[in-house]
């Protein structure tokens, strides 16, 4: 086992139940994302994965349990305000304004931490200032020569980016990276853990993920998920070792690898 | 929802389409000294009324993606407080029309905390509900003369002076009102507000995602079109000396939807240019026949369907 930080976690999940019907859909689930550390969630399909997601992101309540993100809780707080609280997400189908250029994206994305949504009146000075700002970020995903093209026009894997610079741009606590390796091909992929591993230790970030050389080559920590439970989460090769003995006992339940 | 989707309008078309349209109206009373000038002043009138109605359905329409179908509500609202303001003897302009504008306001915030948590069709048939709510209160209220309505037995006075009176100088008042509404709109969809509103139409999860309140900048939008509407009504009232529950009909509310998608949807020129364009073409056809609705329906899907942008997005095309 790796040492563990001593630091508290940015997020903690702790003892998530919610059930569709008789269904539980997530059973009891605890873990926590320390500071710095990519922390990765794997589970097969029907896991669990995409409901603990939106409890962590607010689009669905808990049962039961706490999301404590910054050491506050959170749980019975919509999307938006946990995301003014710390957490920004990417989503497992790319997510950005198709309109807007890639640089006014980042701009939006920098908007509510400066305090300036409801602002009625164009403000130059201040566009220049985020403008700057947002440029860097693109600049750090590689899209620094494509900052005035459409999102609509970029090339999936240039949207993957942008939305990687959106989440970036207001410096979150913690970052919720929702498959981003799903429908990229191997070149595209490995650009993406490169940029990834690039960007490790800005900050904090749960990776959930079917790409196993993805979690592998990033994860500080891996937990797994089967059938609404953690069944395994610890470090990478302890994850690994674990998810091949019950492969041998169990059967392809857990056999993920 | 993703929304009414829209080309970027060519800058060319947004300089141009606003400019000539101001020129011609602001030159129309010199050169109705021509022809009818009583008639084309009152129908000028008219029409810039309507174009600050539909610019103000413009907003939420094709900028906030939310299709309201009960906008016409907000021009009985108006229209209503300047005539039971003008009964009440005070139907001065600086206290009717805030007054005017006020009402529009709560009706649009309470009612928009209802409506804007719906999406697609709910939200039209939920706008369409609250607005017929409000035209059958309208016609109970026998003391304003029902559904008669109630004839106003004059125009608001401007700080005392009765500067509505005459046709041309409440044809200039409406001008200006409709270029500060139009100017302020322009501001408005430039603003931080405007774009996260533009944006949260074509991805809410995204902007919440971001830290956007994505409900409370819905609301803020429609009560901001409401209150303009409400002006529009206000204006209406004033021109008619006249004010009825027919004001808020659904129909109202479905020709502010056509001028808006006839003009091209989320660019406010556009909005301008349906309000003209739809009105006169009315004019013209009613004049030629009374079948016109027969022709006028046609038209209107024919440039809907050929300009996806309406009439500006045929000219953006043209361009291009």
């Amino acid at each position: 086992m790796r040492p563990t930080s001593p630091a508290a976690p940015v997020l903690e999940l702790a003892g998530l139940t919610r059930s569709f019907g008789s269904l539980r859909v997530s059973d009891a689930v605890s873990l926590d994302v320390r500071p710095g550390e990519i922390h990765a969630l794997i589970g097969p399909n029907g896991a669990g994965k995409t409901t603990l997601i939106h409890q962590i992101s607010g689009l669905l309540r808990p049962d039961a349990g706490r999301v404590v993100l910054g050491g506050e809780d959170v749980t019975a707080l919509p999307p938006h305000a946990r995301a003014r609280r710390g957490l920004a997400r990417t989503f497992q189908i790319t997510s950005v304004i198709p309109d807007a250029s890639a640089l006014d994206n980042v701009v939006m994305a920098l908007r509510p931490a400066a305090g300036a949504i409801f602002r009625f009146r164009p403000d130059p000075a201040e566009d220049r200032r985020l403008a700057a700002e947002a440029a860097e970020f693109l600049e750090l995903v590689g899209l620094g020569a494509r900052t005035t093209i459409p999102a609509a026009s970029l090339s999936h894997g240039e949207r993957r980016g942008l939305e990687l610079a959106m989440a970036l741009a207001p410096q979150p606590r913690v970052l919720l990276l929702d498959e981003p390796m799903a429908g990229t091909g191997r070149e595209e992929s490995l650009r993406l853990v490169a940029t990834l591993a690039g960007l490790k230790g800005r900050c904090a970030m749960l990776l959930v993920e079917h790409d196993m050389h993805a979690v592998f080559s990033l994860a500080d920590r891996v937990s797994v998920l089967v059938g609404g439970r953690i069944v395994a989460s610890g470090a990478p090769d302890h994850v690994r070792n674990d998810l091949q003995v019950r492969a041998a006992y169990l059967g392809d339940e857990a056999a993920l690898c | 929802m993703t929304g009414p989707s829209r080309q970027s309008p060519s800058r060319a078309v947004a300089i141009a389409v606003p400019l000539l349209i101001f020129a011609a109206l602001a030159l129309l009373p010199l050169a109705a000294g021509f022809g009818p000038k009583s008639y084309i002043l009152s129908l000028g009138a008219r029409v810039m009324i309507f174009a600050i109605a539909a610019i103000s359905l413009d907003l939420i329409l094709g900028y906030g993606g939310m299709v309201s179908f009960g906008h016409a509500a907000f021009l009985g609202i108006g229209g209503y407080a300047a005539g039971m303001l003008i009964d009440g003897g005070r139907g001065d302009m600086l206290i009717a029309l805030p007054v005017a504008m006020l009402a529009s306001a709560i009706f649009a915030a309470a009612t928009g905390y209802v409506s804007i948590r719906t999406k697609g069709v709910a939200f039209i048939m939920i706008t369409l509900a609250f607005a017929q709510m409000i035209y059958f209160f309208a016609n109970t209220l026998s003391a304003y003369g029902g559904s008669d309505g109630m004839t106003l037995y004059a125009r608001s006075t401007l700080a005392g002076m009765p500067l509505l009176k005459g046709e041309t100088a409440f044809y200039y008042v409406v001008l200006a009102l409709l270029l500060a509404a139009f100017l302020a709109c322009r501001s408005l969809v430039a603003s931080p507000f405007g774009r996260a509103l533009s944006a949260i139409r074509q991805n809410p999860a995204r902007m919440a995602a971001m830290g956007y309140d994505v409900d409370r900048i819905r609301l803020v939008a429609y009560t901001l079109s409401g209150t303009l509407c409400g002006v529009a009504g206000f204006l209406l009232a004033n021109q008619a000396e006249f004010v009825s529950p027919s004001y808020m009909a659904w129909q109202r509310s479905g020709e502010l939807i056509a001028m808006v998608v006839l003009g091209g949807m989320g660019t406010l020129h556009g909005a301008l240019l349906g309000a003209v364009a739809f009105l006169a073409l009315e004019e013209i056809l009613a004049d030629l026949t009374p079948y016109w609705r027969l022709v006028f329906g046609p038209l209107l899907i024919l440039v809907v369907l050929a300009g996806r942008g309406g009439l500006v997005g045929l000219l953006d095309r043209r361009r291009g």
